[in-house]
C-alpha cells in the first residue's frame, strides 16, 4: 500500500494536471469562438463562389479551350492529396482522424494502382506521413496563424498547387479537412478542387445551365480569373474550417481531460483520508493495549 | 416588378452586406453599369472602383464602398458581388492610401517577373483609383 507521503505527492500532481488543463481548455473556449466566427463568415463568399463558378462552369465545360482547372486533365492517373492537420497536439482525435481518412484514401489509390503525391499542411501530419509515405511527399506548409488564418496563407498553398498542376504533376486534387460543426463534432471531410467538381444540373432550368448569362468581358476570360480564385478560397475555407475545429476539438479533450482529473482527486483523497484513518486506528491501539500490559 | 433587389456583398472574410436595395452602381470591366430589379442575367469581374448603393434610383447614395476588384452575379432577383476587399468610402484616409501607393511602388521596383510586375501594377492602380474615389466623396 501506498505511504502517506506518496498519496499526497500523487494528489498534488494531479491537481496541477487539472490546473493546466483547465486552462488549456479556456483558451480553447476563447480560441474557438473568434475561429468559429471567421469560419462561419467565409462561408457565404466560398459558398456564392461555388454556386456562380458552377452555373458558369455547366456552359463552359467541354468546350474546346476550356481552363484545364475546370476540365481536367483528362486523366485520373495520378492524385495530389491535400492532408491539413493543426501543427499541435492534445486536441482529442482531431488530428488522428484527419490522418486516418488520409490514408484510407491513399490505401484505396493504391489499390486502385493510381498514383499518388502528398501535400502537408500543418506540422502533425508532415510527422506522421513522413514515416510511412516520405518518398511521397512534394510540399509541406505550416506557418498559418495560430487561432485565424489570413487570406494570404491559403493563396500562398495554392499558388504552390497550381503551379505543380500547371507543371503537369497530378491530374486530381483533393483537400482532406475537417469540417467546423460545434464543438462537439467535426466531420472529416475530402473535398476535390482540381478539376473543379461540376454541379448536376437541371437540363430545363435555362438560367443553371448558365445559357442565361451575359458575360462581360467573356466567359472564358472570367474563368480563367475565376478558377484560380475558387482554388485559393476552396483552400481558405478548409483553413478556417480546420481551425475552428481544432479549438472545439481540444476545447472538448481538454473539458473530458479535466473532468477525469477531477474524478481521480476524489479517488485518491478517499485513499488517502482512509489509509490516514488506519494509521490512527492502528496507533491507538497499540497505545492501549500497551497500557494495558502494564 | 419588384421594386427592390437584394444584394449581397461579400469578401472572403465576411458577409458585408446583405440587404433589399432599389438599386446598385457597380464598376464592372468594361465600364460602371446600374443594377435595377430585373436585370437580366449577368456576370461580370470588377474593377477597382466604387460601388454605390442606392434606395430608388433617383435618390442620392445610401452607401458607398470601395472595392478592389472581383466578380459581379447579377440575375433578376439580386445582385451578388463576390470582392476581395470593400472599404466603406467615409473609412479611407489620405494616409492609408499613400501607405498603400508606397507600397505598391517598392514592390514595383523590387519586382522580378512579370507576375509579380503585375500584382505591383494592380496595387498601384486600386490606390490610384482610391485616390479619386475619394476625391469624388469629398466634392
Amino acid at each position: 500500500m501506498a505511504s502517506l507521503k506518496d498519496l499526497r505527492i500523487r494528489i498534488t500532481s494531479v491537481q496541477s494536471t487539472k490546473k493546466i488543463t483547465s486552462a488549456m481548455k479556456m483558451v480553447a473556449a476563447s480560441k474557438l469562438r473568434r475561429a468559429q466566427e471567421a469560419a462561419e463568415q467565409a462561408r457565404p463568399y466560398a459558398q456564392r463562389m461555388e454556386s456562380m463558378l458552377g452555373n458558369l462552369a455547366a456552359g463552359a465545360v467541354g468546350q474546346d479551350g476550356a481552363p484545364a482547372l475546370l476540365s481536367g486533365t483528362g486523366k485520373d492517373g495520378s492524385h495530389l492529396v491535400v492532408v491539413m492537420t493543426a501543427n499541435r497536439g492534445l486536441c482529442g482525435g482531431f488530428n488522428t482522424n484527419i490522418i486516418r481518412s488520409a490514408r484510407q484514401m491513399i490505401r484505396d489509390l493504391q489499390a486502385q494502382g493510381k498514383s499518388f503525391k502528398i501535400f502537408t499542411v500543418g506540422t502533425k501530419c508532415r510527422d506522421n506521413m513522413k514515416r510511412e509515405y516520405a518518398d511521397y511527399m512534394v510540399g509541406h506548409f505550416d506557418e498559418f496563424g495560430r487561432t485565424v488564418s489570413s487570406f494570404a496563407e491559403a493563396e500562398h498553398i495554392s499558388q504552390t498547387v497550381r503551379a505543380m498542376f500547371d507543371a503537369g504533376d497530378f491530374d486530381v486534387c483533393t483537400l482532406i479537412y475537417a469540417n467546423f460543426v460545434s464543438a462537439m463534432t467535426q466531420n472529416v471531410t475530402r473535398q476535390q478542387v482540381i478539376p473543379f467538381p461540376i454541379p448536376e444540373v437541371d437540363e430545363g432550368d435555362d438560367a443553371a445551365t448558365g445559357g442565361g448569362y451575359e458575360y462581360e468581358p467573356s466567359d472564358t476570360e472570367i474563368l480563367t480569373d475565376l478558377l484560380p480564385r475558387n482554388l485559393a478560397i476552396q483552400i481558405f475555407r478548409a483553413l478556417l474550417e480546420n481551425g475552428a475545429s481544432e479549438q472545439g476539438a481540444r476545447m472538448s479533450a481538454m473539458d473530458s481531460a479535466s473532468r477525469n482529473a477531477g474524478d481521480m482527486i476524489d479517488k485518491l483523497k478517499m485513499t488517502y483520508n482512509r489509509t490516514r484513518q488506519a494509521k490512527i486506528t492502528t496507533e491507538l491501539i497499540e497505545i492501549i493495549s500497551g497500557a494495558e500490559a502494564i | 416588378m419588384a421594386d427592390t433587389l437584394q444584394l449581397d456583398l461579400v469578401s472572403p472574410a465576411k458577409l458585408l452586406m446583405s440587404e433589399s436595395v432599389g438599386m446598385v452602381v457597380v464598376p464592372g470591366i468594361e465600364g460602371y453599369f446600374g443594377v435595377l430589379p430585373d436585370h437580366m442575367p449577368l456576370l461580370s469581374m470588377l474593377r477597382p472602383g466604387v460601388v454605390s448603393v442606392h434606395a430608388g434610383v433617383s435618390d442620392a447614395p445610401a452607401k458607398q464602398f470601395f472595392v478592389d476588384g472581383g466578380f459581379a452575379e447579377v440575375n433578376p432577383d439580386g445582385c451578388t458581388l463576390l470582392v476581395d476587399e470593400a472599404i466603406a468610402i467615409e473609412d479611407l484616409t489620405a494616409d492609408n492610401i499613400a501607405d498603400r501607393q508606397s507600397a505598391a511602388e517598392e514592390r514595383m521596383q523590387s519586382a522580378e517577373n512579370d507576375i509579380e510586375r503585375a500584382a505591383a501594377e494592380r496595387a498601384l492602380l486600386v490606390a490610384e483609383e482610391m485616390t479619386s474615389a475619394m476625391a469624388g466623396a469629398a466634392a
